[in-house]
């Protein structure tokens, strides 16, 4: 009875994330590729995500206070966070990115602290909530991450 | 997933070995899932420069993927050096790249690549690279 309420609840968890914006389909195509041999494939990706985009947005908030403004290299910085977000399936952090890349493009640096402070606050819900999501699917067990990967 | 090791020819000949570059761990991590699952032997390096390194000692790489934009040497030069060398010019190269520019995708098969592919590679899109690259 407890497996089924936890099997449950990843995967009305996993739907909401995908309903919400916060997912997009590239986290299904990531799940397809688990298996016994990678069973944790998945969140050994995402840890790769937060562990990369922590520094990059640390690399982006010196880029924004730097005076003069390298417009250039806050492109550039944004453009790594967009591809990586991209690749875990992270929706909003890659659309988000996508507005900052446009105030690049517009020499805007109002919008690109405004943008930021958006990145930043979906990098920090997403990191949240992905946490929770695995936490739960820890509990189920590695049975059910074969399960749960077959669409 | 369908496995490209067949393609090898032989049965029990061994899986094809792919040689991945991206500077991006987050991509480096993805495609390697991706090609193992196809059955593709990956090792994947994060330069232009450590593939060259790995190339000149690694006999049996079957096929290179690379992304475009990396620091000190780009995938297309790392394509050009690949194409310039007698050793390595057979080596099928494939570009990665998360903007779809046409003159980059024309400049690269131009260039001698088998494929561009755009970010974020699905699993979908190595498959096609099986059938067509590893003959």
């Amino acid at each position: 009875m407890e497996y089924s309420n936890l099997r449950r609840q990843t995967i009305f968890m996993k739907k909401n994330l995908f309903d919400q914006g916060f997912l997009d389909e590239q986290f299904n195509q990531l799940e397809e590729l688990q298996d016994e041999s990678s069973p944790n494939f998945v969140e050994e990706v995402v840890d790769l995500f937060f562990k990369d985009s922590s520094r990059l947005l640390t690399n982006i908030e010196q880029a924004i206070d730097k005076y003069p403004q390298d417009f250039y290299r806050l492109d550039s910085l944004v453009h790594q966070f967009k591809g990586s977000g991209s690749s875990i399936g992270a929706l909003r952090v890659k659309n988000e990115c996508s507005v900052f890349k446009a105030h690049c493009n517009d020499r805007s640096l109002e919008g690109c602290r405004r943008s930021f402070q958006k990145i930043k606050r979906e990098h920090a819900t997403l990191k949240q909530k992905l946490e929770s999501y695995f936490q739960l699917l820890r509990q189920v067990g590695p049975r059910e991450h074969a399960v749960s990967s077959r669409k | 997933m369908a496995s490209c090791r067949s393609l090898g020819g032989e049965i029990g000949a061994p899986a094809p070995h792919v040689l991945a570059v991206d500077d991006s761990s987050v991509d480096r991590a993805v495609i390697s899932g991706i090609l193992r699952s196809s059955q593709f032997r990956v090792t994947a390096v994060d330069s232009g420069k450590r593939a060259l390194e790995l190339l000149g000692s690694e006999p049996n790489v079957s096929m290179i993927i690379t992304d475009y934009w990396m620091p000190e040497m780009t995938g297309y030069e790392l394509l050009k050096k690949v194409k310039e060398s007698s050793s390595l010019k057979e080596i099928p190269v494939v570009i990665m790249s998360s903007e779809n520019v046409p003159t980059r995708i024309n400049m690269c098969l131009e260039e001698g690549a088998e494929d561009f592919l755009l970010k974020p590679v699905q699993p979908s899109d190595v498959s096609r690279l099986c059938s067509r690259v590893l003959r």
